[in-house]
């Protein structure tokens, strides 16, 4: 297994998009730290983007190396190799490389600019730690999209909308059940489904770390009284951990089973 | 000869009287009773106090008097009543560090407290440890200059306010500090008062609240961290300039609260990261003019019957919500402000934008309706909806625009 993810990892690394991807960063820290030199406001301003961009990065480049390295892993398949090896090596390989592009092109501009001095550091490593958890995330779901589907349009599109439907439709969804509702008590609600999307979840971590909490109001007391604890973050980096996990299960059984 | 000797007595008794005497107090020697002092002293005298510990409960002063404490002299009131009360015309408190009044949930024990006079001057006294700070009621033409009222107040109902005036008229407060007592600076019926140069900052309520006080005037004050901000109610012609709200964080504060406010002026003010930077609340001919709202998370928060205010050359710079309305009705103008989240253009470079800005999202509308949707704040869902709504305005008042944004920022 160790081979076969070193292999996607330099496979990977020395592709040209690995580099666009670090260098995009870069120049998104860079800029962001030229333009305001507030570690704290540019770290919500990266919140906001690494929040949707990650999720898209890590399903498009699942989803297209999968399906890219196909007649690779038929190769690999004919070796005397174990399936679930092939396949999580190759998961590995993507999303360490990815969250390695993320990492670097983050952390070398705060870096540059003094981040181990500030007391933002925290928050900082809160925004790259769920950044790589996202990155995690929609590779295993994306790579998943592509085990059930041999048809490559149709997996790029389940794809696409799988992101779009954490992105945005599940937001929309939540918004319109809170507004339909209204005459209901909906904290535990609000709670529940933000905290059973990835997307949400990494989002509210971040926003309740960096003292916006007063904006919440009464349900962001709750929130804070949840998320602001030890056992909060806790079960958060749990629940996006089995959000991890679910999806690598899977992608395990279903390369065991699938007929190449 | 008989008249003689009357006239040159009347004369010799207007003489004196007419003289000022000063009394020295000391620890150490000669008079060493402030209290012996007081009695003693004849009317317009001034009492010298030197560097000491003095025990002073409950002193009343009857008569026009100067007292003035040289560096070091301490008022201690042994955690018993007031400390100081000033009951006549005329009379100046000046350099004293007055520690320790009495605290009681029945009466406001008080540091200084002033009642029913004219002409009082309390100046460059520092306060320490005590239930209300200065307190004043009934009295017209006071001076309250560059004192420092602190405390370690906790609670809003064990603690009293750093400089609370009631039913009082013509007073100037300026250059004061106070922190860590309930209200900064407290007033209550005062009318055609200054309030000028102040600093109030980590007092547990407001920093400054007023009720029921028109012919006001508030300028250059800095309000910082206060529990709830500073909060305006049930007041007419009252002018608040070049102030400073600063960092009033919390589920129910703000910069500032306006409530019942009519004829107002607000003018070159700066409110910055406020939870509201400015909450208003049935006010009514209010100018909100120059003003620049930074980085709060409602800039402006206007709720129920606010008619006819208008807001002008203001800077609106990254705050969460700009502008939020909890109704489709609008009777304010919004006109010619700095809006750091306008997208337009100027074609013709007069400096003003070519299309109008909407300050009013979609998303702050749905918040106001249902408080729980706030947790999708800054999501992209949020974004898309906010955008489709400023194209074409539904939910929001279709007349709250600004029809000429500045382009650039007022400095």
């Amino acid at each position: 297994m160790i081979k076969i993810l070193k292999y996607s990892f330099s496979d990977l690394i020395r592709s040209r998009w690995s580099y666009i991807y670090l260098v995009f960063y870069l120049i998104l820290g860079f800029s962001l730290l030229f333009l305001n030199n507030d570690l704290s406001k540019a770290i919500i301003t990266l919140m906001n983007i690494i929040v949707v961009l990650t999720p898209m990065i890590g399903t498009i480049f699942g989803v297209m190396y999968f399906y890219n390295s196909r007649e690779f892993t038929e190769l690999l398949l004919a070796q005397p190799v174990r399936r679930s090896r092939i396949f999580l090596g190759q998961y590995l390989g993507i999303s360490i490389s990815l969250a390695l592009s993320l990492t670097m092109g983050l952390g070398i501009p705060f870096l540059i600019y003094g981040i181990f001095q500030s007391p933002e550091i925290f928050n900082f490593l809160m925004l790259l730690v769920s950044g790589t958890f996202l990155t995690f995330i929609f590779v295993a779901l994306s790579i998943n999209i592509a085990l059930f589907n041999t048809n490559k349009i149709k997996g790029f599109g389940y794809a696409i909308l799988m992101w779009l439907f954490f992105a945005v439709i599940y937001d929309g969804l939540f918004l319109i059940s809170l507004v339909v509702f209204n005459d209901y008590p909906l904290d535990n609600l609000a709670l529940t489904a933000s905290f059973l999307n990835p997307i949400d979840l990494s989002r509210i971590m971040i926003l309740l770390k960096l003292d916006i909490s007063a904006l919440l109001g009464y349900t962001g007391a709750l929130f804070q009284k949840f998320f602001g604890t030890g056992t909060g973050l806790l079960s958060s980096i749990a629940m996006l951990l089995i959000w991890v996990m679910i999806p690598i299960f899977t992608m395990v059984k279903k390369s065991e089973r699938k007929d190449f | 000869m008989f008249l003689r000797i009357t006239i040159s007595n009347i004369l010799l008794m207007v003489f004196l009287s007419g003289i000022c005497r000063e009394i020295v107090v000391s620890p150490q020697e000669g008079l060493i009773s402030l209290k012996q002092a007081i009695e003693m002293a004849n009317h317009g005298d001034t009492i010298r106090v030197k560097p000491g510990t003095y025990e002073c409960r409950n002193l009343f002063i009857e008569k026009p008097l100067t007292l003035i404490g040289e560096k070091g002299a301490v008022l201690d009131g042994g955690n018993e009543s007031y400390v100081l009360k000033l009951l006549a015309d005329n009379i100046t408190i000046e350099g004293f560090e007055i520690n320790n009044s009495g605290k009681s949930y029945t009466k406001d024990y008080a540091a200084i407290y002033v009642s029913g006079t004219s002409g009082f001057r309390i100046i460059a006294n520092k306060i320490d440890q005590s239930f209300f700070g200065i307190l004043v009621e009934k009295s017209r033409n006071g001076l309250i200059r560059d004192n420092r009222v602190n405390g370690n107040a906790k609670r809003e109902d064990e603690s009293g306010n750093g400089i609370h005036l009631w039913h009082c008229d013509s007073v100037k407060i300026t250059n004061n500090e106070v922190s860590g007592m309930r209200d900064g600076i407290y007033l209550e019926f005062v009318s055609a008062s200054q309030v000028t140069q102040n600093h109030t900052h980590a007092n547990v309520r407001y920093g400054l609240h007023f009720m029921f006080s028109s012919h006001d005037d508030y300028v250059g004050n800095t309000f910082e961290n206060n529990g709830a901000g500073v909060a305006v109610m049930f007041s007419k012609w009252i002018r608040m300039e070049s102030n400073n709200f600063i960092k009033n964080w919390g589920t129910a504060s703000y910069g500032l609260l306006l409530k019942e406010i009519y004829d107002g002026e607000v003018i070159n003010n700066r409110f910055e990261e406020n939870t509201m930077g400015i909450y208003v609340d049935g006010s009514s001919r209010v100018n909100y003019l120059n003003n620049t709202l930074k980085q709060n998370g409602w800039a402006i928060k206007v709720s129920g019957g606010c008619y006819s205010n208008q807001f002008s050359h203001n800077n609106f710079i990254g705050n969460s919500f700009d502008i939020s309305y909890n109704s489709r009705m609008n009777d304010n103008t919004f006109h010619g402000n700095f809006w750091s989240e306008y997208t337009g253009y100027d074609l013709d470079k007069d400096g003003k934008g070519d299309i109008p800005y909407r300050p009013v999202k979609l998303f702050s509308y749905i918040v106001n309706q249902t408080p729980e949707t706030i947790v999708l704040l800054r999501s992209l869902f949020v974004d898309i909806i906010n955008f489709s709504e400023k194209v074409s305005p539904v939910f929001t008042p279709d007349d709250l625009v600004d029809d000429s944004p500045s382009m650039k920022m007022f400095l």
